[in-house]
């Protein structure tokens, strides 16, 4: 890699290290300025006041501010995110026993959306005008329009409850692969729709531009298959804007993931932090949303450096 | 406007938008009922003449309580959108004009804001403050301001090396003389575009914390309320989950579609 492109990747990820930061400082901030004593909020109005005491000890919470924010940063360096106040577990197992299933529900939901958005986008770019184009443009308008979670509940309502094809709740673990891939599918459907019309979108715009081009024309004029032009010549060249706003989106797909688990009563991420909030468990609330933060600044860092592998032109920008 | 009705698409966001917007400002006139006036011996009733989409799991009227969330909706995304709009002009405005240090600091804040999703975001602010009807918009417009502080930063810089502004300069207008006459007027209209881009996303929002109870209070009920019990009943009865689904679904769509048709029409370049 030339020196460009470390210095682009340099500078991107010394960009993300203060925003990660930044984000730590402000869920930090958030804890400090909950309202009201956080041991009574905590521990209900029954504890008594030598347990609350110790309680307040044992959290930190009587040192100064700037003293439990160097601990709260030093603790996350480690990977020690906490203890969660009701049960007692690390946060850091908390979170690890249902990031798998998040993290299985969102990458089944991008990657059926691009097995699904790239080759519409691509049809529909063949077509500029035609009915096919018409029709896939106003499909992928609602489906980007309509919010994931009432994606989720008409897709429970039609197929598991109406049809009765497909199993509504939970994840079907310890049922076997079979199962989990069965009660998969609505949930990963429900989320991937809405990414299914963007990527059909962007992709269509790209490559209408690159199909333009006086390289695609001279492929045309060798006499080159249709399907090799799109696939081979010109999806390369329209991958690269679409990609760039991907990361954008996938801030959009994480907040729709925790509804859809909410809606499909699977365990995850979204689950883990209502709860959190129910019962006022700030570590686990905390710890949770900066997972969450951590994934989505991770993706984006992701999508740079695919972008500035496959356009070395970006590195200079 | 005229542009925006020509595309079939656009027509039909704009009808949507109206509907929506007609059952905002005149629910309490249009409802054939009162939206939570109790009725338990009429409970999940079908659709008929006297209640045209059903009734609840408390055999309040569907149709009245629907109406009446449009209200919701649009309050909550018209106030949190003026509030990230004035506050994200501000800030990207300083940014332009600040340059340097100032300028880096107030990116690296609309960054960090932006690192949340704001579902997530709304989340862990409704956490801490817990939930109600004014933390609601306040948390939802500080999701929009990055998106509305980076928008007005790229205009403003764009139309700094204008040479009519240099004109202006050379001439010897003050920077608030400036501001006020040639750069505001200037970047209002894609501010507008993208406020009316955000109207379904902020639905989207509201209507999503107040499915799982973090959202408005009650006695206020917004579609997300609706939606959700709706899904409480469902073994009861799939109607009440199904027609407010579709409102919810119908209202995002017709921002989205209206959205998308007035940006076409003031640049028809972006498409």
């Amino acid at each position: 890699m030339t020196g460009l492109g470390v210095r682009f990747l340099l500078g991107r990820l010394l960009q993300t290290v203060l925003v990660v930061l930044g984000a730590m400082a402000l869920l930090f901030a958030l804890t400090v300025i909950v309202p009201g004593d956080p041991a009574a909020a905590l521990l209900g109005p029954q504890a008594s006041p030598q347990y609350a005491k110790q309680f307040v000890a044992e959290m930190g919470l009587d040192q100064p501010i700037p003293v439990r924010f160097v601990r709260f940063f030093g603790h996350v360096l480690t990977g020690d995110l906490g203890t969660d106040v009701v049960s007692g577990r690390k946060v850091s197992a908390a979170i690890s026993a249902v990031l798998p299933y998040t993290v299985t529900l969102t990458a089944a939901a991008i990657g059926l959306a691009v097995l699904l958005g790239v080759p519409l986008g691509c049809w529909a770019a063949t077509r500029p005008g035609s009915w096919v184009d018409n029709i896939l443009a106003g499909i992928s308008v609602a489906l980007i329009a309509i919010p994931s979670f009432v994606v989720a509940i008409l897709l429970l309502l039609v197929f598991s409850v109406w049809l009765d094809w497909l199993p509504v709740l939970g994840t079907g673990r310890g049922d076997g692969v079979g199962e989990a891939a069965r009660r998969l599918v609505l949930p990963a459907v429900a989320l991937a729709v809405g990414w299914i019309g963007f990527i059909a979108r962007l992709v269509r715009t790209a490559m209408l531009e690159v199909l333009a081009e006086p390289y695609i024309r001279t492929a045309r004029a060798y006499g080159l298959p249709s399907l090799d032009i799109v696939f081979k010549y010109a999806l390369r060249n329209a991958a690269i804007p679409p990609l760039a706003i991907l990361g954008l989106g996938i801030g959009r797909l994480l907040g729709g993931a925790v509804l859809v688990e909410i809606v499909f009563g699977r365990p995850g991420l979204g689950r883990l932090v209502l709860d959190a909030i129910n019962v006022r468990n700030y570590p686990v609330l905390q710890g949770a949303v900066l997972v969450v933060v951590l994934l989505f600044v991770a993706a984006n860092l992701l999508v740079d450096i695919l972008y500035s592998a496959i356009d070395p032109r970006i590195r200079r920008g | 406007m005229a542009r925006i009705l020509q595309t079939p698409a656009g027509a039909l966001g704009t009808a949507l938008v109206a509907l929506v917007a007609i059952a905002a400002l005149f629910a309490p006139w249009i409802a054939p009922y009162d939206p939570d006036q109790l009725a338990v011996l009429d409970r999940f009733a079908g659709l008929s003449p006297a209640h045209w989409l059903g009734t609840d799991q408390l055999g309040r009227d569907l149709l009245s309580r629907l109406l009446h969330g449009a209200t919701v909706a649009m309050a909550v995304s018209a106030s949190a959108i003026a509030i990230a709009l004035v506050a994200g002009t501000l800030l990207g405005v300083a940014a332009a004009a600040l340059g340097g240090w100032g300028e880096r600091a107030i990116l690296v804040l609309f960054d960090i804001v932006a690192a949340f999703p704001s579902l997530v975001l709304a989340l862990a602010v409704v956490a801490v403050f817990g939930p109600g009807n004014g933390h609601l918009v306040g948390i939802v417009a500080i999701t929009l301001v990055p998106q509305f502080g980076r928008v007005a930063r790229a205009q403003v810089l764009t139309l700094q090396s204008l040479p009519f502004l240099e004109a202006e300069r050379i001439l010897g207008a003050s920077p608030w003389r400036i501001l006020r006459y040639h750069l505001l007027p200037n970047i209002a209209g894609p501010l507008i575009v993208l406020a009316s881009m955000e109207v379904p996303s902020v639905i989207t929002i509201e209507a999503g914390l107040s499915f799982i109870g973090l959202g408005v209070r009650p006695p206020l009920a917004s579609w997300g309320t609706l939606i959700y019990d709706g899904y409480s009943y469902l073994s009861d009865s799939t109607l009440p989950v199904l027609v407010s689904s579709l409102a919810l679904a119908l209202a995002t769509l017709g921002f989205t579609l209206f959205g998308e048709a007035l940006r076409d029409a003031a640049d028809p370049r972006a498409r």
